[in-house]
């Protein structure tokens, strides 16, 4: 029998430098930087939706919630650049993670099945794309208002720019596909979060797999809601 | 007596292009086992002067790793907790087609046939998967107490047998259960304790050095394990590593005046 050799590759890896920089230099402190800035987007879509939700007591609460905001002295700029922050670290991580992923097999298997995992696992890098055009789109539509098309935008008035906007079908329609990809990207995420920072106990796991379930569905659900209601002519 | 339509990964050597070879059985034994079923199909193919299907075994009795391929698609085949050399024709009916494929990752090169170089796991444990000890007489055996729950852990994890059907599993090709399996069993030991936090950050530096990919919780791994290894080790290897990140600088002034 041939006695082949593989390739030789006797590397002695240095650990990655102490601290909590190195953490970008190993794939398991990759995916805790990738659950830490996703924490903070879950955290801040939570938030998100509970704002939108207003639309729900009226033009006055949405409105009031708005001018809130705009006038926090400044309070708004710092969360929004730690948000920035984390979706520029969020998917920096998860382009690095995927490159070295797919290269850990070059040569796909001709048969293989897939017993454990799911649908909204394997597609974890197509809803994140998805997110980042929905997120884009989002800025432009209802931040600063510059989308093409009929829709009228006036930065005081968010519960008409929300009505106005919803009531074209086809831009509901995207919004409600985008809330479906987070859907998605929330179901696997948000348990993976808690096994990725470690968090992961016998008593408690059908616990943390039922909140991340609840909660991707209790936002996306949530979110779908409000152009649906425009569009059924329930908020007009 | 069953037959069964074989396609087997062949491959000369590790730098040789692969491809699948046909294989008709036709008196296949529902008590053999998955080996025992290519023995015969190798004692057939030398009787006519072909080269026999290079397969790694050894113990034939699930205990030593060495064994191991994907069959339709899984890794050690179709029946859940069982190696390959386990595994019996009884799993199969009559007339099944099966696809017998190498464990394919960049970290585990074919070296011909269905073997493949695991040595990144031997790799990985000579980066730190030991304790250091005095060696010689063997130390009293209540000296050092171990609480039962620890010592259950480190049981549980202990069973992995290093054959690599999680990687082969993982749609990444991660080794993550493997070296979460191997920092969970000395890490709850006492005997594991001085050299722990050290011990996680070098396994984990050489595991991705060997271009093993990274974890994304798939829990395929787990599914496949002939030993039924627990993600829940993968989760306290995270910790670890987290842990021994943020405290390493320390560990490290204190060495250097030392
Ligand atoms: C904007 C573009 C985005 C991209 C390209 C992206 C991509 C990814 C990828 C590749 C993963 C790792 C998948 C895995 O481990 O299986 C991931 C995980 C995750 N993503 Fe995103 N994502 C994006 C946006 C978002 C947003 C808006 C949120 C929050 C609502 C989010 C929340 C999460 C969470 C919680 C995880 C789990 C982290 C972990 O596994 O530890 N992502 N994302
Ligand atoms: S030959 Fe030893 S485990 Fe299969």
């Amino acid at each position: 029998m041939a006695n082949t050799t593989a390739p030789s590759r006797d590397l002695r890896a240095l650990p990655a430098a102490p601290g909590p920089l190195g953490l970008l230099d190993s794939t398991i402190g990759q995916k805790i930087v990738m659950a830490t800035t996703g924490a903070i987007l879950v955290g801040f879509v939570l938030f998100h939706f509970i704002g939108n939700a207003l639309i729900f007591a009226g033009p006055e609460a949405i409105n009031d919630y708005s001018h809130l905001l705009h006038h926090s002295h400044g309070l708004i700029w710092v969360a929004r650049a730690v948000l920035l922050l984390a979706v520029v670290l969020h998917i920096a991580t998860a382009l690095r993670l995927t490159a070295k992923n797919a290269s850990a097999r070059p040569q796909p298997y001709k048969v293989k099945r897939d017993i454990a995992t799911n649908y909204a696992a394997r597609t974890m890098v197509w809803s994140g794309p998805i997110l980042l055009g929905f997120l884009l789109y989002h800025l432009a539509h209802l931040t600063f208002g510059v989308t093409p098309g009929p829709y009228q935008h006036s930065p005081e008035d968010v519960y008409s720019n929300l009505v106005n906007g919803f009531s074209i079908p086809w831009v509901s329609g995207l919004y409600i596909v985008s809330m479906l990809s987070l859907g998605y990207h929330l179901f696997h995420g948000v348990w993976s979060m808690f096994q990725s920072l470690g968090i992961n106990h016998s008593a408690y796991n059908p616990r943390i797999k039922h909140a991340a379930i609840g909660l991707a569905l209790f936002i996306t659900l949530g979110n779908i809601s409000i152009p649906l209601s425009v569009l059924l002519g329930l908020v007009h | 007596m069953m037959r069964l339509k074989l396609h087997v990964w062949r491959q000369k050597s590790g730098g040789t292009q692969g491809s699948f070879a046909d294989y008709d059985m036709t008196d296949v034994s529902a008590d053999m086992s998955f080996l025992e079923m290519l023995d015969v199909l190798n004692e057939k193919l030398t009787a006519d002067g072909s080269d026999p299907i290079a397969f790694d075994h050894d113990c034939r009795e699930g205990i030593c790793g060495a064994c191991g391929m994907v069959v339709n698609g899984e890794p050690h085949g179709p029946r859940k907790a069982t190696t390959t050399c386990q595994l019996h024709m009884r799993s199969f009916k009559d007339g099944d087609e099966l696809w017998i494929e190498p464990w394919r990752a960049e970290a585990f090169p074919v070296i011909k046939d269905l073997v493949v170089d695991r040595s990144a796991f031997d790799r990985v444990i000579q980066a730190g998967g030991y304790i250091s000890v005095r060696s010689g007489s063997a130390p009293e055996a209540n000296s050092t107490l171990v609480p039962k729950l620890d010592a259950d852990a480190a049981f549980d994890a202990a069973q992995c047998i290093g054959c690599g059907a999680c990687v082969a599993a993982c749609p990444n090709a991660s080794a993550m259960l493997f070296v979460s399996a191997k920092v969970s069993h000395l890490g709850h030991l006492p005997q594991g304790q001085p050299e722990r936090y050290a011990r996680v950050r070098k396994m984990v530096a050489q595991m991705d050095a060997e271009g093993f990919g990274g974890c994304t919780n798939h829990k395929e791994c787990e599914a496949a394990c002939p030993k039924e290894i627990s993600i829940s080790h993968i989760a306290r290897l995270n910790r670890d590593l987290l842990k021994a990140q943020l405290t390493a600088a320390e560990e490290k002034k204190v060495s250097e005046s030392a």
